[in-house]
């Protein structure tokens, strides 16, 4: 990326995402409370949690679907609601915003698909309105995208004539067709029927696999967050509880907390 | 059901297909029909600026026949003016009503705007003109502004029937504009949100994603104004606009056929009217699609 590069502190290489003592309250009901959270570039982090922790919350702020009251965030070295003006930091333009959102991208639980567009068209908008590519270009680069996840053959179909899971990997493609370095997951498998999960779970994979993308996941999946997860994240009450390789947190939790909720999830 | 050809298309990806930045309502891309819309409402307003718009003159052409009930010679003998003066109705309204469906746009967009200095002026104002009566709006256009010194005369000086055109188009678009923010609050939040996640501008999400799923959601109320406005339109009488109800009141002075007169004004609404509203029910239902 062009853009300066602030200091990162300690660990020498720029975070992909660094959050810095983010607040989010809706009134009395305090969501995040003076979170700091780092995720190296090309790092799959899950983060697990009890409802209400505020796991999700926090991919919204990453997104700027949610403003924290405080805090900030860089996404790979730039301020996402900051601009540095004299060494002061400001509150960020639209167009700022736009510009550092453009490195990251959401795959929502339910899919947010747009009904009136096929799945080919749903994919190909962002490439030819956002990044303005040639719209032949950008339909044939959405149509080699459906075939990595398995619905080329449903390319003109619209939302309403796929499956959740196909819906999701729909979703999941045009996520993708700009290229974002960021992708974050929020609960991508929780608004599907049982059987369709796996496949949903396999394009996950294969997007890990690649490597090159730095992947949030909030999921219920533990098995899956253990299979692709460099680091699992336990979120309550708005803070990180606990974290490590997700062997470790799986197996060998330290917080009593985690125990129990690791108990409630894996009991089913 | 007439089905949406995309729908019936073959799999196979190289079937004829819509361009991937073109959305479609029933067959015509949104950003055409938005475009034709406006080009037509000002086309419409400029040829009645310009030209006054048809004012027709009715002359006597048989007086009624007492010795029967109701006189078929008498109908018979003013269809053709009846009709001219329908003429110059349905001018009015489809001028006002093009107007309207413009102007109920831009203000339920200002109305949204998050500048409070545009939206609270945008919010009085068409609770100001769905609060007032048409009529009075009517002779306030036709004979309060024109006394308005400071006004170039070119813009408060204007025909009878422009003057009814410019007051359906605001009236109507007050309206309008309710419809159009009930139809953008039917969109769910995740449509915005999708929009922002994939860094949508705001003339993009607008055009592409939030509107070619509230205009369909709003057609039938449109719609219905539509034939309300129409229904309206003869309240240019009363400012000289030489429309049905005008032309059954001086008929009338002259002639004393009322039951002839009136029946045929009923007559020629309902045989509007009932196509009318037809044909914006089998639109409504080439233009729904299938939600998720």
């Amino acid at each position: 990326m062009s853009a300066p590069e602030p200091t990162t502190g300690d660990t020498g290489t720029t975070p992909a995402v660094r959050m810095r003592g983010i607040d989010k309250a809706w009134g009395d009901n305090v969501v995040l409370r003076d979170l700091d959270l780092d995720v190296a570039p090309g790092e799959r982090v899950v983060i697990i949690g009890p409802s209400g922790s505020g796991k999700t919350t926090i991919l919204r702020v990453a997104m700027t679907l949610e403003r924290p009251d405080d805090g900030t965030v860089e996404i790979n070295g730039r301020h996402l609601y900051h601009e540095e003006k004299n060494g002061k930091l400001k509150p960020a333009s639209e167009k700022h915003i736009r510009s550092v959102r453009s490195d990251v991208g959401m795959v929502f639980q339910h899919f947010n698909l747009f009904p009136h567009m096929s799945a080919v068209e749903n994919i190909a908008l962002a490439p030819v309105k956002v990044q303005g590519r040639d719209p032949e270009q950008a339909r044939q680069q959405a149509l080699e995208l459906l075939e990595m996840v398995g619905l080329e053959k449903h390319a003109n179909h619209t939302p309403g004539q796929l499956s959740g899971g196909q819906k999701q990997r729909v979703a999941i493609a045009r996520s993708l067709a700009t290229d974002p370095k960021v992708m974050l997951f929020d609960e991508v498998t929780s608004a599907l029927d049982p059987e369709l999960v796996g496949d949903v779970l396999e394009v996950l994979r294969d997007i890990a696999e690649d490597g090159k993308t730095t992947m949030m996941l909030v999921t219920h999946e533990m098995g899956f967050a253990r299979e692709v997860a460099d680091r699992l994240v336990m979120f309550d009450h708005g803070r990180v509880l606990e974290e490590g390789p997700p062997a470790q947190v799986l197996s060998d939790p330290k917080e009593q907390r985690t125990k129990d909720f690791l108990r409630a999830v894996l009991a089913h | 059901m007439s089905v949406d050809p995309r729908m019936t298309d073959p799999v196979s990806t190289d079937a004829p297909r819509t361009p991937a930045t073109g959305r479609r309502i029933g067959g015509i891309p949104v950003t055409i029909g938005g475009v034709g819309a406006v080009v037509f409402s000002l086309a419409a307003l400029f040829v009645v600026w310009r030209f006054g718009g048809g004012s027709v003159r009715f002359e006597i052409r048989e007086t009624r026949d007492p010795s029967v009930a109701f006189d078929w010679g008498f109908v018979w003998a003013y269809t053709p003016d009846f009709l001219r003066a329908l003429w110059v109705l349905i001018q009015a309204t489809v001028g006002g009503f093009a107007l309207a469906i413009v102007i109920g746009l831009v203000l339920a967009l200002l109305r949204r705007a998050p500048v409070k200095l545009l939206s609270m002026p945008t919010a009085f104002f068409i609770e100001f003109v769905r609060s007032t009566p048409l009529l009075v709006q009517l002779f306030f256009l036709f004979f309060g502004l024109p006394r308005i010194g400071w006004i170039p005369e070119s813009l408060r000086v204007w025909s009878s029937l422009a003057t009814l055109i410019i007051a359906l188009g605001f009236h109507y678009g007050a309206y309008c504009s309710e419809a159009y923010r009930a139809g953008i609050d039917s969109v769910p939040k995740g449509q915005w949100e999708a929009a922002t996640a994939l860094n949508l501008g705001t003339l993009a999400t607008w055009a592409q994603v939030v509107l070619p799923q509230a205009i369909p959601n709003v057609l039938p109320a449109l719609g219905n104004f539509l034939i309300a406005s129409f229904k309206d339109a003869p309240l240019g009488a009363s400012i000289n606009v030489t429309c049905v109800l005008f032309f059954a009141d001086t008929t009338a002075s002259r002639t004393f056929a009322s039951v002839e007169l009136y029946t045929m004004l009923g007559l020629g609404f309902l045989a509007v009217s009932l196509p009318a509203a037809f044909l914006l029910r089998r639109l409504e239902r080439r233009i729904g699609y299938e939600r998720t």
